[in-house]
């Protein structure tokens, strides 16, 4: 027990790393704060787009989409930061893993916002087309409030995973709270700034999880 | 175009990394097929205990679910591979990311068949225990098929996801994929073994993503 606590609840090297915690930390809210949005506007353009009459285009839409769902994350990520600098445009960290991000949950966040957008019914489109709204004022107005409205727990989920997905950012040494909690283990030889990133990302997480699980059963439920 | 094609798809450079990514390939069929297979039996046994509905075991069962959905899983790997040498447990890279993986499979799965298990009428438990079928009995052949049914669509979306996240294992030295092209890469000084991992990734993944759809339009429920 003794051991245990010296090795993975060290209070002294908690105190001495926590300025690099906390900077880390913020690193990842801001990461967080710019990754989810970005991916979220995304995943709309991609729904809508997907919807065009135009076929080549939505071809290219359905591959784009299978394409970044089936690289695992982290192959996009290293492939962009390590790849790109090849081709003359040397990216700084931040902007490699928002542009990875970008490519990724653009993708998830399409797959939901589609579904979303197929769940509503024609009727709602002819209703809202024959008040003389146009096609653009209709998904604006009518059915994207509706669509979102209908996949809210799957939206969440998704952002749940992309936050989480965050930590990956430090293996292209992006000083996030992943990444700190390593740098300060080196530092220390000790294994409680790990052990304090975990249980920073279970503390501001763990609502949304509670949140998520309630969402599931009733949806499941339902059927 | 020579030029990109000398950096990115290097004849040379490819023919040299090959036979390491496709070594790393098997590798990560291994490792893949070993989380879903202990991730979803777990997950299913889990869920079975808790329909016991032994408070402490629920409470437990339910900790163990959050935490894991909680935390990333580049965190829980790091702790397992980095952290817990501190204190005497060692284990490879190997093993590591996939008692991480097959964890995190493991609570996402309980989550969902135990929500599919709930979504089972309560008709069907007392129809099934009156004709005098045992607990046991009632469970395994009346509700868990009807269970299992709704369960398949999220099931297997989540576990594409989660076996996606073998990739992690070359942040600890697993000879999958990722690390065979990322340390051809480093060797080369070339993405040439990027590129060809990145293929390898789309060779195995393309039809599992297209195997996922598949199984969300066979198993839909017609509303």
């Amino acid at each position: 027990m003794e051991t245990l606590i010296t090795a993975f609840f060290n209070f002294e090297i908690l105190r001495e790393t926590a300025p690099y915690l906390w900077a880390g930390f913020k690193m990842s809210a801001l990461l967080t704060l710019v990754v989810v949005p970005l991916g979220i506007a995304g995943g709309l353009a991609v729904a809508l787009i997907a919807r065009t009459q135009f076929r080549p285009l939505r071809w290219l839409v359905v591959f784009y989409v299978d394409l970044f769902r089936a690289f695992p994350p982290l192959v996009l990520l290293m492939f962009i930061a390590f790849g790109l600098p090849f081709t003359g445009i040397d990216l700084p960290a931040f902007a490699a893993v928002a542009l990875a991000f970008l490519l990724n949950t653009s993708s998830y966040y399409g797959e939901i916002f589609r579904a979303g957008i197929e769940s509503i019914p024609r009727g709602q489109f002819e209703a809202a087309r024959s008040t003389g709204l146009g096609a653009a004022q209709t998904m604006a107005y009518i059915i994207v409030p509706q669509a979102t409205r209908n996949v809210v727990p799957d939206l969440i989920s998704n952002t749940l995973e992309v936050v989480k997905l965050t930590s990956i950012a430090s293996v292209v040494a992006l000083p996030e709270l992943l990444y700190a909690a390593r740098q300060a283990q080196s530092v220390t030889y000790n294994a409680t700034p790990i052990i304090a990133a975990g249980i920073i990302y279970l503390v501001c997480l763990w609502p949304l999880v509670r949140l998520l699980s309630r969402f599931e059963h009733r949806q499941i439920a339902l059927h | 175009m020579g030029k990109f094609t000398q950096t990115f798809l290097n004849w040379e450079v490819m023919a040299q990394y090959a036979p390491k990514i496709a070594e790393g390939f098997v590798v990560t069929v291994q490792l893949a097929l070993l989380v879903v297979i202990a991730g979803v039996a777990s997950g299913l046994v889990l869920a079975l205990v808790r329909s016991f509905r032994v408070k402490a075991l629920n409470l437990l069962i339910v900790a163990f679910v959050d935490v894991l959905r909680a935390v990333p899983p580049l965190v829980l790997i790091i702790i397992l591979y980095f952290a817990l040498p501190t204190v005497g447990v060692r284990m490879s890279g190997f093993v590591a990311t996939w008692l991480a993986l097959s964890a995190i499979l493991a609570a996402f799965a309980e989550e969902i068949f135990w929500a599919g298990i709930l979504a089972v009428p309560r008709g069907q438990w007392e129809a099934a225990r009156s004709t005098g079928l045992s607990f046991v009995q009632a469970m395994s052949q009346v509700i868990l098929p009807q269970a299992v049914r709704i369960t398949i669509p999220p099931l297997t979306n989540r576990t594409i996801a989660i076996t996606k996240g073998t990739a992690l294992g070359a942040t600890v030295a697993v000879g999958e994929i990722l690390y065979q092209a990322q340390t051809g890469y480093s060797f080369s000084y070339n993405p040439s073994p990027l590129t060809l991992g990145a293929i390898a990734y789309l060779i195995l993944f393309i039809p599992v993503v297209w195997f996922g759809r598949w199984v969300e339009t066979r198993f839909a429920w017609k509303r």
